[in-house]
């Protein structure tokens, strides 16, 4: 018992530090910017900057769930492609538009249900085959339905989704908030978020104290499936028209920050409101180095180092590290 | 007394040797089926194309079981690949007199030091595999770009001895397959007969067991990174030597069809497991899909749906076999 | 309690940042004015993507272009072929408010909102070698009209393979737009009687991937043995033809056609495998783009049909109509065979 609280205790000062970590990294981020370019410092700017990268940023969410779980989800931007290329076609064959929005959603839930389904039923596969092998499936049956045609066209209204404001804001920053708000109270405040946790501290040892560990995996990934199908909303709001290749790479674009955010791979730790740093620290990097034309490949190269660097520095108390680790050790002993 | 120990490895070793039947039965058929659609697919040409297609991507698969073994993985290689791949065919450009062995290992050295690179952020550093690789696959890709300065190595630059190293061929065995074949031998001793080749298995299995059993933990990781920087060397060279172009965007996208031809030949992905003959099989079936799409003539539009319901089928089927080979094996215990 | 106050603060920290900028930038949506205040306009090109030869020298001729004219130009592509990365640059030049946004697009329609955008703001935005729809768009200017392209390919590898047999498409990835337009042109040339005993068997697609190209080209080989001739209109593609049909030692015997690029196709042309092939010149294409960009931003030209204007080296060129849109046309494309090859490959 008390190595157990001594645990929460090392942990929550570590990621408290992680956490400002970033805030400072953030800050560090909006001088420089600043002092390179002299267009980066405007309301106008900064504003319509987030609107370029806060579509992705919804799978963020449902990434740090899965990720907490120890699992991980490839097949994201996949879905992404899927839910939009049906919505488009649908709407294209006369469905009315309201109606190929929630179809869409319906799509997202039933990929991310078939995933976690998938993965609770087979448990010698890993989350990683399953969701390899559903990438290429879902995008493949985007390709069949649209074969070499985009398709769009759609109302005007739904542009509002990408390009709207409400009072001067982006709309699609004012969802995004609302959403980080909802994932936040659902990790941190509900039971639902403290088994989230517990399974991904120790699977075994969450299964034998009551955890219905099958059911909150298959939840947390047809969630993953829904965020995708909303991200799908945004993203061909704001193009205007789709393709079968839509979205392609984005899953890797959506783990890095969420691994920024200071949530690990290796399970169980981690917060929302550090993925929600990180989204907007690599979004506001990206704009600025943008905005200098920074070439792509050195733009490459820095997130690159940011993300190495910065997961790097942390470990760099050891100290920290032991602790957790000498606990992990012994919990499994119990659980076995 | 001394019966009993041989009657559990054999039994294990059918269950092993089982899994790997279902698989090869699954390619069996699979090759049965295409060649009923198209005869030309069981032909001597094909088989020859085929297999030399596949062996750059069994040699990566190597570098990647051992990843993987370890619990890791690395998302970095088809960067590397293109790195050393675009560094050896900027050198063979500007000096077209250079040896096309000095070639292979000077893409080798550049993977060794990628790798090396990598390791040490991820043995030392203590950087979660998935992100330093994630993190190092964007340097590497851009520093591509960087010393390409965006232009692409054509055929004409390069000196005909340095294509010569895919096209060639000794005792009528194309090169490619000769590379592959004795990487295959060297690492089939290295991982089942030198002591480091077990600890890669130890360190896989169960880390906290193979530190106290004085296993240099941080030495392993470090190795396996970089002979999986070193086998993308050496993939870079012989890729760019096969398609007679270098270009920045090279292999992009390639890791993940090196993960599944892992995965489809049983590697476990949480660790601790994999063999080399799974792994032939998985980069053969993987190969075929490559090879036959193509050949039976389906739409191009249903491609990439069939290729991925083929490899969930055969992941399913495997787990499947596991079961019921796992069941027996209980039932007989109980008896 | 912790935890909440820590998303709340975040959420506040954004949005103070926000704040904190519109007040010191208060001249936010102000001038147009700005980009002259050196005197110098600026005009941007946006490819497609990174690290592609083609791409560099498109961009290197409309920058010839535009430091003629004594303006700024402002280089810029994507790590990745998408619209989406498409979109985010066009974002990022709107905030620099320039003059100009020329567009090598990823996609004709997935640009639209973005690129109209810009145009709201004043930003005079044209397209060239890869369209955008009509609507995105002031002009294109078109490397080479897509209905010679489409036909000059059909005559050649007819006259390569002497008015018959078996030929196949291999091309770029299916969702590539000048491919596609390209390969329906290519049919309807077909169409024609003279063309009566050829036969297009397959249009494959090796998605500008060295191994996928490979493979499809070895497939076609081998499902059709009495193949007579491959047209592949896309660099990677014929290349890697020209790899397969040396390596398989079917020169002569299989005949090779398409658009590439002449450093990439010298070693192919030269020894044979194909004896031409087409394309334009990259670095004019750019270098019109450049003009025609200049003329939009001076008001020389508006974009209608019969506008006309002074292109530098090129000469003087023409609006004409293009669909529902406008274009400039660059002229017909080039033809590269062994006499002129070694010039050309040192060029691009």
């Amino acid at each position: 018992m008390e190595n157990l609280s001594k645990k929460n205790f090392s942990l929550k000062t570590f990621f408290l530090q992680w956490e400002w970590l970033l805030v400072l990294l953030f800050i560090l981020v909006n001088i420089i910017n600043t002092n390179l370019s002299p267009y980066y410092l405007n309301f106008n700017s900064l504003r319509d900057a987030t609107m370029t990268f806060l579509d992705k940023a919804f799978m963020v969410f449902p990434m740090v769930l899965i990720i907490i779980l120890r699992d991980i989800d490839i097949s994201v931007a996949s879905i992404v492609a899927l839910a939009s290329v049906i919505m488009a076609h649908l709407y294209s064959l006369g469905v009315p538009m309201e109606m190929t929005i929630v179809i869409c959603l319906a799509v997202g839930a039933i990929c991310g249900l078939i995933n976690g389904l998938l993965i609770v039923k087979f448990k010698e596969l890993s989350a990683v085959i399953v969701t390899l092998s559903t990438m290429i499936i879902y995008r493949g049956i985007a390709y069949i339905i649209l074969e070499d045609q985009s398709a769009g066209s759609f109302p005007e209204w739904f542009g509002f989704l990408g390009w709207g404001y409400v009072f001067g804001i982006p709309f699609i920053l004012i969802a995004f908030v609302v959403m980080a708000i909802i994932f936040g109270l659902l990790l941190h405040k509900t039971t639902f978020g403290r088994r989230v946790y517990a399974i991904g501290n120790n699977p075994t040892a969450a299964r034998f104290s009551g955890v219905q560990v099958d059911k909150i995996k298959v939840i947390v990934f047809t969630l993953a499936g829904i965020m995708a199908a909303i991200t799908a909303l945004f993203l061909t709001s704001r193009m205007g028209s789709t393709r079968p290749n839509v979205a392609t790479g984005y899953e890797l674009d959506v783990i890095a920050m969420v691994v920024l955010g200071g949530i690990s791979t290796a399970g169980g730790k981690g917060r929302m409101v550090g993925a929600v740093i990180a989204v907007f620290l690599i979004g506001f990097l990206r704009n600025g180095l943008g905005l200098i034309n920074m070439p792509a490949q050195v733009l490459m190269i820095i997130i690159g180092l940011l993300l190495i660097i910065a997961v790097m520095v942390p470990n760099l108390k050891p100290k920290v590290k032991l602790k957790t680790k000498a606990v992990k050790s012994q919990s499994k002993q119990i659980a076995g | 007394m001394s019966e009993k120990p041989t009657a559990k490895v054999s039994l294990s070793a059918s269950i092993a040797r089982f899994r790997e039947v279902g698989l090869l039965g699954f390619i069996i058929l699979m090759s049965i089926v295409v060649q009923l659609r198209n005869p030309s697919f069981l032909t001597l040409e094909n088989l020859n194309d085929m297999i030399t297609n596949t062996a750059i991507l069994s040699i990566l698969a190597i570098g990647m079981m051992l990843v993987i073994i370890t619990g890791g993985i690395d998302l970095s290689i088809g960067a590397t690949l293109a790195l050393s791949g675009m560094i050896t065919a900027l050198t063979v450009g500007a000096y077209p007199n250079l040896n096309p062995i000095m070639a292979i290992l000077l893409g080798i050295l550049v993977g060794i030091v990628s790798g090396g690179i990598l390791g040490v952020i991820i043995s030392k550093g203590g950087v979660l595999p998935i992100i330093a690789t994630l993190g190092m696959m964007y340097i590497f890709r851009g520093l591509t770009f960087m010393v390409s300065g965006g232009k692409w190595v054509s055929a004409h630059q390069m000196p005909v001895s340095f294509k010569g190293i895919a096209t060639g061929s000794f005792l009528g065995i194309n090169n490619l397959i000769l590379i592959a074949v004795i990487t295959y031998l060297i690492f089939f001793y290295f991982i089942n007969h030198t002591r480091t080749g077990r600890q890669i298995y130890a360190v896989g299995s169960n880390p906290d067991s193979a530190k106290i059993s004085g296993i240099n933990h941080d030495r392993i990781i470090w190795l396996v990174y970089t002979l999986m920087g070193g086998l993308s060397g050496l993939a870079g060279v012989l890729w760019v030597s096969k398609f007679a172009s270098a270009q920045g965007d090279t292999a992009s996208g390639y890791e993940l069809t090196v993960i599944a031809a892992c995965v489809l030949g049983g590697v476990n992905i949480a660790g601790g497991s994999g063999k080399i003959s799974g792994l032939i099989l998985g980069s053969v079936l993987i190969g075929i899909l490559n090879n036959a799409l193509p050949l039976i003539n389906v739409s191009p539009f249903w491609q990439m749906g069939i290729q991925g319901s083929i490899i969930l089928i055969a992941v399913i089927l495997n787990a499947l076999v596991k079961r019921g080979v796992d069941l027996n094996a209980l039932m007989r215990r109980k008896i | 309690m912790k935890k909440l106050s820590m998303i709340f603060l975040s959420i506040f920290m954004v949005f103070s940042v926000l704040a904190a900028c519109s007040q010191s930038a208060p001249s936010s949506s102000g001038g147009k004015e700005q980009g002259a205040k050196d005197g110098k306009k600026r005009f941007a090109i946006v490819f497609k993507n990174t690290g592609n030869p083609y791409g560099e020298k498109q961009m290197e001729g409309f920058k010839n272009a535009i430091e003629e004219l004594g303006h700024e130009a402002i280089l810029k592509a994507p790590d990745q072929p998408t619209a989406e990365a498409q979109i985010q640059m066009i974002e990022e030049l709107i905030s620099q408010k320039v003059d100009s946004i020329a567009i090598v697009g990823n996609d004709p329609d997935a640009l639209q909102p973005a690129l109209k955008k810009a145009m709201d703001q004043g930003i005079k935005v044209l397209s060239l070698d890869s369209a955008v729809n009509a609507k995105s768009r002031m002009v294109h200017v078109n490397q080479a009209d897509p209905e010679r392209i489409g036909r000059v390919q059909i005559q050649a590898i007819s006259e390569m393979i002497g008015g018959k047999g078996q030929i196949a498409v291999l091309s770029a990835t299916s969702q590539a737009t000048n491919q596609n337009t390209w390969i329906e042109w290519m049919k309807k040339e077909l169409e024609d009687p003279k063309y009566k005993d050829i036969e297009l068997v397959k249009v494959a697609y090796g998605d500008d991937l060295r191994d996928k190209s490979v493979s499809e080209t070895e497939a076609l080989l081998k499902s059709y043995p009495n193949l007579k001739g491959i047209i592949a209109p896309t660099t990677v593609g014929i290349a890697a033809a020209g790899k397969v049909l040396t390596d398989k030692g079917l020169k002569g015997k299989v005949k090779l056609t398409g658009l590439g690029l002449p450093s990439e196709m010298a070693e192919y042309i030269e020894s044979g495998v194909c004896d031409w092939m087409y394309l334009w010149n990259p670095i004019d294409v750019g270098y019109l783009a450049g003009y025609a960009a200049d003329a939009l931003v001076s008001g020389k030209i508006t974009g209608k049909v019969g506008d006309k204007f002074t292109a530098g080296d090129l000469g003087d060129k023409e609006v004409v109509q293009d669909g529902d849109g406008t274009q400039i046309m660059l002229g017909d494309p080039f033809k590269f065979d062994s006499g002129n090859i070694a010039e050309w490959k040192e060029v691009y």
